[in-house]
């Protein structure tokens, strides 16, 4: 099988990776923002029922996770079988909306109560206050923290081929069975340009930032 | 008349009774300095002024207005709150400003959304905005600070940074503004030209509370001082007389320790 053959299915498989990427991150940023807020609340059985929402997702294996979305649907009522893509993307929007929110909430709560306290004298609403004035801080203070998981996020992306997803990894692995090893490695080549672009675009966005300090 | 009176304010933080029955009153015009040693309560005071800290008992009336009655929970509903809250300006000990905004911006910002909510909003918002502008300018200038208008906090000094903050707090037109230890976080040599800020809108006849460790500052610019230990008001009066001839043993012994440091 030529080079060229192997580039166009790996490169197919690693639009699913991409695609799991985005739909993954589109939803998981505001999800967590939303779980963030809810660990913050005071309202506290809601603030605990949220809690052990992301102690379950940060403390057991994604990849379990992702074997619970697929196959629990079809043991409680046989039949019922997500395709697979949609498990994978339920899986990882609560798997990574859990890290997120715990960095969104480090972040709100590193705004100085000053700043807070600031809006509230000059008569602003807590709506405004959390636009106007903490918002930006936040993204500011967590663009570091965020770019790791993002980065960690684009890799994890193959932990998918655990329930068949066709991503690169498993059509990798799928040469190998025909005793063809280097595309296992080639798959590495996708992996480091696209988190080369998104390193970048990260930097990019430190520095569109770096106008003021907090 | 009395433009600001506060009635018997009583607050507790746990079992730590923090302000024991505060009760004054300020004329339209005047400065009043609060003085007393760390953990007199004096801060808590101010910010119970200011609906920061929520007092246990008392009132504050502003122009004869209940502003705040412990008493009476319709005076604690957040969306009221946050419109009683302008007659009264507040300067901060760390002044607060907003890190990502130029100084024009933190003077306009809250002007600007109180904008939105006029009526004539859409209709007119190149006339209002300009006009907001226009007026940040001119308050930016009376503080010294036209050159700085596009800098931001942290391209300023703390002396700036905190005439930006007053600038800030003036641009609302509080009743009352007030000023918590405002020269408590900066190097003595840009110390002054905050209290020269202060004392300049004490000439012009700005209602003022201070908060300060800055006894001669106190004596030169309030009208009346207040000594508070240990959350009650030892002594108040003018401020000459409470400054040079304190008539309280303890208000003596604060004075002495100041001296003694100077």
């Amino acid at each position: 099988m030529s080079f060229e053959t192997v580039t166009i299915t790996m490169m197919k498989g690693f639009m699913l990776n991409i695609q799991l990427f985005v739909i993954t991150l589109v939803l998981s940023l505001p999800l967590g923002l939303v779980v963030s807020f809810g660990t913050m609340s005071k309202f506290k059985p809601l603030s605990w029922l949220v809690r052990l929402y992301v102690y379950i997702m940060r403390s057991t294996p994604l990849m379990l996770q992702l074997a619970v979305v697929y196959y629990l649907p079809g043991i409680l009522s046989p039949g019922h079988i997500l395709p697979r893509m949609t498990a994978a993307s339920v899986a990882f929007v609560l798997n990574y909306a859990a890290y997120f929110s715990e960095i969104f909430r480090g972040g709100i709560q590193g705004v100085p109560r000053g700043q807070q306290e600031a809006g509230q004298v000059l008569g602003m609403t807590r709506r405004q206050i959390f636009f106007q004035v903490t918002l930006l801080q936040v993204v500011k203070r967590i663009v570091p923290p965020m770019g790791n998981e993002i980065i960690t996020l684009v890799k994890d992306t193959s932990l998918s081929n655990f329930i068949m997803v066709g991503e690169i990894i498993k059509l990798a692995k799928d040469f190998g069975n025909k005793g063809m090893i280097w595309p296992l490695f080639y798959a590495g080549f996708f992996f480091l340009v696209f988190n080369g672009v998104v390193t970048l675009l990260l930097s990019r966005t430190e520095k569109k930032l770096d106008y003021f300090r907090v | 008349m009395a433009i600001l009176q506060v009635e018997n304010i009583q607050k507790k933080f746990g079992k730590t009774s923090v302000l024991k029955g505060i009760s004054f009153s300020l004329e339209e015009g005047q400065a009043l300095a609060i003085i007393g040693s760390s953990g007199s309560g004096k801060t808590t005071l101010l910010r119970c002024l200011n609906f920061l800290e929520t007092p246990d008992v008392g009132t504050i009336r502003v122009r004869d207005e209940v502003l705040f009655d412990a008493a009476d929970p319709s005076t604690q509903r957040e969306a009221e709150v946050r419109k009683k809250r302008l007659h009264f300006g507040l300067v901060f000990q760390s002044f607060n400003l907003f890190p990502q905004y130029t100084a024009l911006k933190n003077v306009m910002l809250a002007k600007e959304l109180l904008a939105q909510e006029r009526s004539d909003y859409k209709a007119n918002r190149k006339e209002i905005l300009a006009e907001i502008r226009k007026e940040a300018l001119a308050l930016l200038d009376q503080m010294g600070l036209a050159d700085r208008a596009e800098h931001y906090p942290h391209q300023l000094s703390g002396g700036q940074q905190q005439r930006v903050a007053i600038a800030r707090a003036l641009a609302l037109h509080p009743d009352i503004l007030c000023f918590d230890e405002p020269t408590s976080a900066l190097d003595p040599e840009l110390t002054g030209e905050v209290l020269k800020v202060i004392r300049s809108l004490a000439d012009k006849k700005t209602t003022m509370v201070i908060v300060t460790h800055e006894m001669a500052f106190a004596r030169d610019v309030a009208d009346q001082v207040i000594f508070m230990d240990g959350g009650v008001i030892v002594e108040q009066g003018p401020a000459r007389q409470v400054i040079e001839q304190p008539t309280q043993e303890r208000t003596r012994q604060f004075l002495a320790r100041y001296a003694q440091k100077a």
